[in-house]
């Protein structure tokens, strides 16, 4: 019991710092975005699994053999007034930080949701009476607005893609389908989901480097999952040419709207520092476009599957096997 | 008879474009106008328009923040909080904006391209 505490603590450690680190300077993520994403999943949920688990099984040593017996005995003591004294400061401390994290971690993604929601709800509320629907596709809608703007409000029923009117006059109609597709892929993959959660993880613990490592790569990865999706109907160059009349259409409009918000002077050492959003996004989206390498060997994406299965499996393993055992 | 959602539209596009205030039931005037204008059955359900119904919409819109109410004035008067334009402008730099939450609000089909990485895909685009 004692050793598996200090072993879960050593993997969230481990999983806190090196190998996010590790991880997002790898460039293999370019070749399999799906495995990576797979691969930062695991080790968001294993860390946190790991972190809350050390603290319990620290802080349940001295009163059973394995979590559940322990867990059982500090019922107990919680309900029915049983006597505490086995339990030192230290390990009452280790208890008390390890619910304190899990009422954080649970508070924060719910939080967040409520939060995301509620910018979403205003959001289509502004878009129902400013943006007219699309006459020749679903779910979209065009914005009178000049610079060329291309989103999508996930919301499930109430999914929308938005175009801006700048949008439409640049791009040819195949570049349209491009971007209509890629956004498109967002709402179908369900990308909110992701962006959701990591952002919540972010939230709650943000000055963890995993956290903000894990989002900039998320970020990053579901934009080229998306356009993976665009490239099975469009071409290559087509994507690409739409890429840069976008990127090249926004770039003067947000310096000549920067003077105007003086209210927000963290905005631009924010989009310097990144922000969420990585600056390099957009520049390795096309590049991995211009040159790609093959995609990553299957026998490779099989061992990253089976590392991020292994990661899930050892910490729960651990945390529970002993207590069905015993 | 219209939806909520569309006569919540059709009172914005009126307030928006007359800029002055106007009364609930000059309101119901003009959209009684504006779909018998547009005839058929349409111009037979404007007409069925209540006075009522034009002021659960603009109840609606005053919640939402998008209308305000002349105070004193009895019939009250309404009229759009700010133009089409200001409200376009400013849901557009919500979107182009880097609120740090906005990633996980929306997906953008180009982030924020800073200075350096426009130079970076001008090189890239450049030597393609």
């Amino acid at each position: 019991m004692f050793w598996t505490s200090y072993f879960l603590a050593v993997l969230a450690l481990v999983l806190a710092w090196p190998v996010p680190v590790l991880l997002s300077r790898a460039a293999w993520p370019a070749r399999a975005p799906f495995t990576a994403m797979v691969l930062w999943q695991a080790i968001a949920l294993a860390g946190g699994l790991s972190m809350i688990g050390a603290m319990l099984v620290y802080g349940l040593e001295p009163i059973g053999d394995n979590l559940i017996a322990g867990l059982r005995a500090l019922a107990g003591m919680v309900f029915r007034n049983e006597p505490t004294t086995a339990l030192g400061f230290w390990h009452l401390f280790a208890l008390s930080a390890a619910a304190l994290l899990s009422a954080h971690l649970v508070f924060t993604l719910l939080l967040t949701y409520v939060k995301i929601e509620r910018q979403r709800h205003r959001h289509r509320e502004l878009l129902a009476l400013l943006a007219s629907p699309s006459s020749e596709r679903a779910g979209t809608v065009v914005i009178n607005h000049d610079s060329p703007v291309a989103y999508c409000l996930p919301g499930g029923a109430r999914s929308v893609t938005v175009l801006s009117d700048g949008l439409m006059a640049r791009l040819e109609p195949d570049e349209l389908r491009a971007v209509l597709i890629h956004e498109n892929a967002h709402l179908s993959q369900r990308h909110d989901l992701l962006l959701w959660a990591f952002a919540a993880w972010r939230q709650a613990l943000p000055w963890f480097p995993t956290t903000r490592y894990a989002q900039l790569a998320v970020n990053s990865l579901i934009e080229m999952l998306a356009d993976d999706v665009a490239l099975r109907s469009e071409s290559k160059s087509t994507l690409i040419r739409a890429i840069a009349l976008v990127a090249g259409g926004q770039a003067p409009s947000a310096t000549a709207s920067g003077p105007a918000d003086t209210n927000g002077p963290g905005d631009g050492s924010l989009s310097a520092t990144g922000g969420a959003d990585s600056p390099r996004t957009t520049a390795s989206r096309v590049s991995r476009l211009l040159s790609p390498e093959p995609p990553l060997k299957p026998a490779y994406r099989a061992m990253v599957l089976t590392a991020s299965a292994l990661l899930l499996a050892v910490p729960t393993a651990l945390l529970i096997v002993p207590g069905l055992l015993g | 008879m219209a939806s909520l959602g569309e006569l919540e539209r059709a009172v914005m596009d009126l307030l928006w474009a007359s800029q002055e205030a106007a009364t609930a039931n000059t309101l119901r005037d003009l959209l009684a106008q504006d779909s018998e204008a547009e005839g058929g059955s349409a111009g037979h359900q404007g007409k069925d328009l209540a006075v009522t119904t034009v002021l659960t919409v603009l109840s609606r819109l005053e919640k939402k923040g998008l209308v305000e109410r002349e105070r004193g004035t009895r019939p009250h008067r309404y009229q759009a909080v700010s133009s089409r334009e200001d409200h376009t402008a400013e849901l557009m730099h919500e979107v182009l904006g880097s609120a740090p939450d906005r990633e996980a609000v929306l997906a953008r089909f180009i982030g924020s391209v800073s200075e350096s990485e426009a130079a970076t895909l001008r090189k890239l685009l450049g030597g393609h």
